[in-house]
C-alpha cells in the first residue's frame, strides 16, 4: 500500500517531465495499436474465409477465364456438395476512388455457399427474378445512400460500356468480421450482353466456388478437380479459400513486413524517451538512494522503486493509449472503408500493447537501476544534482 | 555578446547517456522519414524511366491498364495508318502491337507464386524502348518458343535464368536471353513473340498498341482523331502519363502512410527532446543565473539553449541518414493493386531527400527546444542564483 503510494508520488515529482513522457507513451501505444490493426485488417479476408470452400480458377493466372461447362463436371466429383461461379467485374461507380469489389455471380447458389451473408429471402427472390438485379452489402449501401429499387450505373473496365443495375437486396454480415462492402449481380445479365457484343468472351467465368461435404477432405477434392481438367485447354488450379486469400497477401508481403517493422520502430523510439526520463530521474535521486542504503534498505528495494516508477509511467500511458485506440480505429476505419472493409481492434492487439508497455518500462529502468544499485554510499552522498 | 558555441556542445557531451538516447530517438524518426521519401522517389524514378513522353499507348476505352484491355487486329491496323506515327529504318512504322497477360510463376527457393507480366512483342518494341538492353544470351527468334526475361525475373523466379525452361500455355518456353531495363518496370517482365504467345494463350486480340510520335506536339491531334473515330473504342495516353496513372494508388498509399507515420513518430521524438531540454534547463538554473550575472543577455541564453537542441537534432539526423543510406542496396517488390502484377522498385537517395531529412531533424530539435530555451531565458537572475 505504502509502496504504491510512494511510487505514484515519486513518478509525479516532476510533473511536466512525467506528463510529457506519458503523453509520448500514449501516442506510441496508440500508433502501435493502429499499425497492428492495419495488419490484422490486411489479413481480414483470410480470417473470414471458410475451410469448407474451395476456389477453382485458371491455372495460368486469375485473368484467364474458365468455360461455364466445367460447372457440371465439377459437381460430379466425389465430395463436392455445391458449385457456384462468378466473375470479377471490376466496374467503377462514377469515379475510380469509389472503388468497391463487384462480382457477376449466380446469386442464389453463391449466397448459399456463404451462410455468413444474411439476406432476407424475399430480397433474394427479387434479385433472382430481375436480370438487372443486384445485391450489395450494408456498409456499401450506407456509403452511397442507396435504397432498394435504386438504379446503379457502373462503368465497365474489363467489359466495356456502362452497365445498369437495380438494387434488389442488401445483405448483412452474420458478425462484424464479414465484409459488407461487396456487390453481387446476375452473371446471366453479363453473359447475355457479352454474347451480343463480344461473343468470343461469352460463356466464361472467372472462378468457381466449390463447397465440400467434409472440410477434412478438401485437399483431396481439390486434387481431384485439377486432375479432371489436366491437359485441357483451360487447366485449373484449386485451393482452399484461405490459401487463395493468402496468395494475394503474399504478393503484398513487402508492405506488411514494412508496417510490422515500423510498428516496432515506434516502440523503440518511445523506449529511448522513457529510458532517458528514468536515467534523469535516477541521476537526480542518487543522493536519496544513498540515504536509503544508509538506513539499511537493500539493492532490491531500490531496484523495486525504480522499476515500479518506470512501470507506473508506462502503464498509465498504455492504458490511455488503449482507451484512445478504439475511437481512433473507428474514425480511421470509416474514412478508409474502401481500402480496409473490415477494421476491428483485435483482442490480441491489446495484449501486444500491454506487453510492449511492459517491455519498455522494464528496459528503460535497467540501466538507471544498475547505476543506483552499484554506486557506493559515500559517492552517492557526495554527489550533487 | 553571444555565449560560445562550445558551451552548448560540451553540455551535450557531459550528459552523454541522455544525449545518445534522445538523439537515437530522433535518428529513428529521421530514418523512417528518409526511407519513405526514398521509397517514393524510387517509385517515381521507376515510372519516369519506364515511359517516354514521345511514345503513345493505345488501349481499349474504359480499361485501366493493358491487362484489361483488348484490341482487335483490324482496329490495331487502323491505328497503324495514322499519319502522326513516326517512321523508322526501311520505312517501317515505329509501332508495336503488343500482348500483355499475367501468369503465376513460383519464386526461387519457395513454393509461393506471384503474378508476372508476359509481354508479347514485335521487333519494333525494342526500338520504342531504348532503355531495354540485352545483358546475357541472345534475342529470342520471332516465330519460336523462345523468350527473354528481365533481370529482376531471372533472379527471383524459378526457371527464369538463361537456358532454363518455363511452362505456360501448354508449351515449354526456353529462356534464351536476359535483358536489363534499368530502373524501369520492364525489368519485372518476360518478353516473347506476340504471335506465338497469342496462339498459346488462345487470345486472338492485342492488349495495346504503342507508337512513337513523329512530332511530340501532335499528340493532342492524334488522340482526338483516335478517340472520335466511330470504328474504334480506344483511348490514347502518353506513355509517361500511362505509367504514372498505373501506380497512382501505390504512390498515394506510400504518401499517406509516410506522412502519418512521420507526424506520429516526430511527436514522440519532439517530446523526447523537450524532456531532455527541460531537465537541462532545470539542472543548470544556477549556471544560467551566473551567466546572466556575468552580463550575458536573455537573447544569448535563449540562443545557447536553442543551439544545444538544434545540435541534438542534427546529430540524430546524421545518424538516421547514415543508416538510411544503406537502404539503397535493397529493392522492394510488391503487388501493384491497379495492375495486379509485380512491381519492383528500390530506395533512391537524392540530394533533395538528404537536405529535407536534415532540415526535418533540425525542425524537430527546434520545436523540442524552443519552450525550454524560453524558460531558461526568462529566469530571474537573483532567484536563479539562489537555487542550489
Amino acid at each position: 500500500m505504502h509502496l504504491s503510494k510512494l511510487l505514484w508520488k515519486n513518478a509525479f515529482r516532476h510533473r511536466l517531465r512525467t506528463s510529457l513522457t506519458i503523453l509520448g507513451i500514449t501516442i506510441a501505444i496508440l500508433s502501435f495499436g493502429m499499425l497492428r490493426t492495419v495488419i490484422s485488417a490486411w489479413y481480414a479476408g483470410v480470417d473470414a474465409s471458410s475451410a469448407s470452400r474451395l476456389v477453382t480458377r485458371n491455372a495460368i493466372s486469375l485473368v484467364f477465364p474458365l468455360p461455364i461447362s466445367y460447372k457440371d463436371r465439377i459437381r460430379q466429383i466425389n465430395g463436392v456438395q455445391a458449385v457456384s461461379y462468378g466473375s470479377w467485374f471490376g466496374g467503377i461507380y462514377i469515379d475510380e476512388k469509389n472503388f468497391f469489389p463487384n462480382f457477376a455471380v449466380e446469386i442464389e447458389n453463391y449466397l448459399k455457399l456463404y451462410p455468413e451473408f444474411v439476406l432476407p429471402p424475399e430480397q433474394l427472390t427479387a434479385a433472382n427474378r430481375d436480370r438487372k438485379g443486384c445485391v450489395v452489402g450494408r456498409k456499401l449501401a450506407e456509403r452511397f445512400g442507396w435504397k432498394i429499387g435504386d438504379t446503379i450505373v457502373l462503368k465497365g473496365t474489363i467489359y466495356s460500356g456502362d452497365w445498369e443495375f437495380v438494387l434488389r437486396g442488401i445483405y448483412r454480415g452474420r458478425d462484424k468480421t464479414v465484409d459488407e462492402t461487396q456487390m453481387f449481380f446476375n452473371w446471366k445479365y453479363l453473359n447475355e450482353t457479352i454474347i451480343k457484343t463480344v461473343p468470343r468472351r461469352a460463356n466464361q467465368v472467372g472462378f468457381y466456388m466449390v463447397g465440400v461435404t467434409n472440410p477434412n477432405r478438401a485437399a483431396d477434392v481439390a486434387l481431384d478437380i485439377d486432375g479432371a481438367f489436366k491437359n485441357s485447354l483451360a487447366e485449373t488450379l484449386t485451393e482452399t479459400e484461405k490459401a487463395f486469400q493468402l496468395g494475394f497477401i503474399s504478393m503484398t508481403e513487402a508492405i506488411v513486413i514494412a508496417i510490422q517493422l515500423v510498428s516496432f520502430v515506434v516502440i523503440i523510439i518511445i523506449m529511448a524517451v522513457v529510458a532517458n526520463t528514468m536515467a534523469m530521474t535516477a541521476r537526480e535521486r542518487i543522493g536519496e538512494y544513498a540515504v536509503f542504503k544508509t538506513l539499511g534498505f537493500r539493492g532490491y528495494h531500490i531496484a523495486g522503486l525504480i522499476f515500479g516508477e518506470s512501470l507506473v509511467i508506462t502503464m498509465t500511458g498504455c492504458v490511455l493509449g488503449i482507451a484512445l485506440t478504439y475511437p481512433a480505429a473507428k474514425a480511421f476505419g470509416s474514412t478508409l472503408s474502401n481500402y480496409f472493409p473490415i477494421f476491428n481492434v483485435a483482442t490480441s492487439t491489446i495484449y501486444m500493447d500491454l506487453a510492449a508497455a511492459l517491455i519498455v518500462g522494464i528496459v528503460a529502468a535497467v540501466f538507471p537501476t544498475w547505476r543506483a544499485v552499484t554506486i557506493r554510499i559515500a559517492d552517492g552522498l557526495r554527489r550533487i544534482g | 555578446m553571444a555565449i560560445p558555441f562550445s558551451y552548448s556542445f560540451r553540455n551535450l557531451w557531459t550528459r552523454r547517456l541522455t544525449t545518445v538516447l534522445t538523439a537515437s530517438g530522433m535518428a529513428l524518426v529521421v530514418f523512417v522519414f528518409a526511407s519513405i521519401l526514398m521509397l517514393s522517389e524510387g517509385l517515381r524514378k521507376t515510372l519516369v524511366d519506364t515511359g517516354s513522353p514521345d511514345n503513345v499507348v493505345v488501349i481499349r476505352k474504359g480499361s485501366a491498364s493493358e491487362v484489361q484491355s483488348g484490341i482487335e487486329r483490324l482496329h490495331a491496323a487502323i491505328v497503324e495508318t495514322e499519319p502522326e506515327v513516326a517512321f523508322g529504318a526501311r520505312s517501317r512504322r515505329l509501332l508495336a502491337k503488343e500482348l500483355l497477360v499475367l501468369i503465376n510463376l513460383p519464386k526461387r527457393g519457395t513454393n509461393k507464386t506471384s503474378q508476372v507480366v508476359i509481354r508479347g512483342i514485335q521487333p519494333e518494341s525494342l526500338l520504342l524502348r531504348p532503355q531495354v538492353k540485352l545483358v546475357q544470351g541472345r534475342m529470342p527468334k520471332a516465330g519460336s518458343s523462345e523468350i527473354m526475361a528481365g533481370t529482376s525475373i531471372a533472379r527471383r523466379f524459378r526457371g527464369g535464368g538463361v537456358g532454363e525452361n518455363l511452362r505456360f500455355g501448354m508449351r515449354d518456353w526456353t529462356v534464351v536471353g536476359i535483358f536489363d531495363a534499368g530502373n524501369s518496370a520492364f525489368s519485372s517482365e518476360i518478353w516473347g513473340d506476340a504471335d506465338q504467345l497469342m496462339q498459346a494463350f488462345r487470345r486472338p486480340v492485342f492488349s495495346s498498341v504503342i507508337f512513337k510520335l513523329a512530332d511530340s506536339s501532335a499528340f493532342e491531334a492524334v488522340k482526338k482523331r483516335l478517340e472520335s473515330d466511330p470504328r474504334l473504342t480506344l483511348e490514347a495516353r502518353r506513355e509517361t502519363k500511362y505509367y504514372a496513372d498505373q501506380s497512382e494508388v501505390m504512390a498515394k498509399f506510400l504518401r499517406i502512410l509516410g506522412m502519418s507515420l512521420t507526424v506520429i513518430f516526430s511527436l514522440g521524438a519532439i517530446i523526447g527532446a523537450m524532456i531532455t531540454m527541460y531537465s537541462a534547463v532545470a539542472n543548470r538554473t544556477s549556471e544560467i543565473g551566473t551567466l546572466r550575472a556575468l552580463g550575458f543577455q536573455r537573447g544569448s541564453i535563449l540562443a545557447a539553449f536553442l543551439m544545444e537542441s538544434l545540435l541534438l537534432g542534427l546529430v540524430g539526423g546524421c545518424i538516421g541518414l547514415f543508416f538510411a543510406s544503406f537502404l539503397q542496396f535493397f529493392t522492394i517488390s510488391t503487388l501493384n493493386f491497379q495492375t495486379f502484377s509485380e512491381l519492383a522498385f528500390s530506395f533512391t537517395l537524392t540530394f533533395e531527400i538528404f537536405y529535407k531529412s536534415l532540415l526535418f531533424s533540425l525542425i524537430m530539435g527546434f520545436v523540442g527546444g524552443v519552450l525550454p530555451a524560453f524558460r531558461a531565458a526568462r529566469k530571474n537572475i537573483v532567484e536563479a542564483l539562489r537555487v542550489t
